[in-house]
């Protein structure tokens, strides 16, 4: 974590005085039994459980009403994570695209870690319109192209929101796919291409 | 019918009534593609077979010590049962600990019965399609005890509300490689994970539709599971490591839940997807 988040979540603590003193006060520091409560399994560290900056600052009840600065500077560091393509291909190929989309492997303790990993982005967004069992914890992406184009805003945009989504969402619920290593850059592509190909289901 | 024959046609009948479901009425009417299936099954929850060994087990002398689980003290007193599941996780003063029900029977399985801790805990849930778990069976049965009771978690004492400020805090505290938090899918009202509906655990209404139905038999596992079960396959699907059956976190996590659903009725064992 960067020293200048040190020095934010300081002043979220202070911030953090709002919330109901009786609670602030029991809950006390957590390490030790976030030490003791967990063991390492599979692919699994422990060191899973250590937070960064930004997990730390998302954690709080409120997160919704982080000020407005604070947003700005997650969502500022969120945008320097992003590493764009070297070759300046953005869409890869729609149909690897809805496999990755299909598919929840990867990264729990019980997946084979040798397994490619998948977006599961039906577990909380609807994409293609035959798909009907798709979560709603996230927006509908059916049509994406409609809203977005597909000119290199866009493309540029959607990139960096699969990247990493807290560059334009202080705190979004969405996993850091490109930043944290979920998917590679060609997987990327190819949910790129998923939301932006015309040929793609989401867009017929 | 046996176990065996009425597994059978269950696997059938899931099939029939997944695909109908979806079929005809489109992803908005099919949130709980199993409503129909647990109205058909009305009393015939297959948990009963559980709850009935659970309680032959409850009442029979066993263990180095050659008891039974009569002098357990679940903390309405030794030997009561009903009622007792409804108002746990609580302060006891013999373990100076708040406990959840799973926790506080391993303790009497110990104590009362000379039953190995570390081998009770080694393996507390059944392998998928193996005989339940002693540990699994009494929670059953246990449960069964508390149906209808009002639930009533208490904060009567420091450490309960400890627990419970832990519990709020460990819900809402993202982590790992997802960035996952409890809070993640169960802070809004009606979310859905693929088709699945998502309880709002940071409510009365949430809360409640979740404590009151857990244990709960599992149709696609094929078995009942319980609350720290629960706990530990969300966990695992965060993409954290193993939450330690029984540890303070997940008594924490159960107390925080509890509290919230103070006032629902017990249900439990139900049936769940």
């Amino acid at each position: 974590m960067r020293r200048g988040s040190i020095v934010l979540l300081i002043v979220l603590g202070l911030a953090g005085c709002s919330t109901p003193r009786d609670q602030a006060a029991v809950a006390g520091d957590l390490t030790p039994i976030i030490r003791s409560s967990f063991r390492a399994r599979g692919q699994a560290g422990l060191d899973r459980l250590e937070q960064t900056g930004m997990q730390r600052l998302c954690s709080s009840p409120q997160a919704d009403a982080l000020p407005a600065d604070l947003k700005q500077r997650l969502q500022r560091e969120a945008l320097e994570s992003v590493r764009y393509p070297d070759d300046g291909r953005w869409l890869g190929d729609w149909q690897r695209g809805e496999q990755i989309a299909q598919s929840g492997v990867g990264l729990q303790y019980s997946d084979k870690p040798e397994a490619p990993h998948g977006g599961n982005c039906y577990a909380c967004h609807q994409l293609s319109g035959s798909e009907i069992a798709f979560g709603t914890i996230g927006p509908s992406l059916y049509r994406y192209r409609e809203r977005n184009e597909g000119g290199v805003d866009s493309m540029r945009r959607t990139w960096e929101r699969i990247w990493n989504a807290h560059a334009f969402n202080a705190c979004s619920l969405m996993p850091r796919f490109g930043d944290a290593g979920i998917l590679t850059p060609d997987q990327i592509r190819d949910l790129m291409a998923l939301l932006l190909d015309p040929q793609s289901p989401v867009n017929r | 019918m046996t176990p065996r024959s009425w597994l059978a046609r269950t696997g059938a009948f899931i099939v029939v009534t997944l695909a109908s479901t979806v079929g005809h009425r489109g992803a908005e009417a099919a949130d709980d593609p199993f409503s129909s299936y647990r109205q058909m099954l009305g009393e015939d929850n297959p948990a009963e077979l559980a709850v009935a060994r659970g309680e032959e087990v409850w009442k029979t002398p066993r263990g180095p010590s050659n008891a039974s689980l009569a002098g357990c003290d679940l903390g309405l007193g030794p030997g009561v049962v009903s009622g007792a599941y409804a108002s746990l996780p609580r302060y006891f003063a013999d373990t100076d600990s708040v406990m959840d029900f799973e926790t506080r029977l391993v303790h009497c399985m110990v104590t009362v019965q000379g039953f190995a801790r570390d081998e009770l805990t080694a393996k507390p849930f059944s392998e998928r399609g193996a005989r339940q778990t002693d540990l699994e069976v009494l929670t059953a049965y246990a449960a069964t005890q508390s149906r209808g009771t009002t639930i009533d978690v208490p904060q009567q004492v420091r450490q309960e509300r400890e627990s419970y400020a832990r519990g709020r805090a460990l819900f809402y505290r993202r982590a790992g490689p997802y960035d996952f938090a409890c809070a993640t899918c169960h802070s809004a009202d009606h979310r859905r994970i693929r088709l699945q509906e998502l309880p709002n655990l940071t409510g009365a209404e949430g809360a409640r539709s979740a404590f009151e139905h857990w244990p709960a038999y599992r149709i696609s596992q094929g078995a009942v599971r319980t609350m720290q079960w629960r706990l530990s396959d969300c966990v695992r699907q965060q993409r954290l490591p193993e939450l330690v059956f029984g540890s303070q976190a997940s008594i924490d996590l159960i107390t925080y839940l509890g509290v919230l659903a103070r006032g629902g009725a017990m249900d439990a064992p139900s049936l769940r997807r």
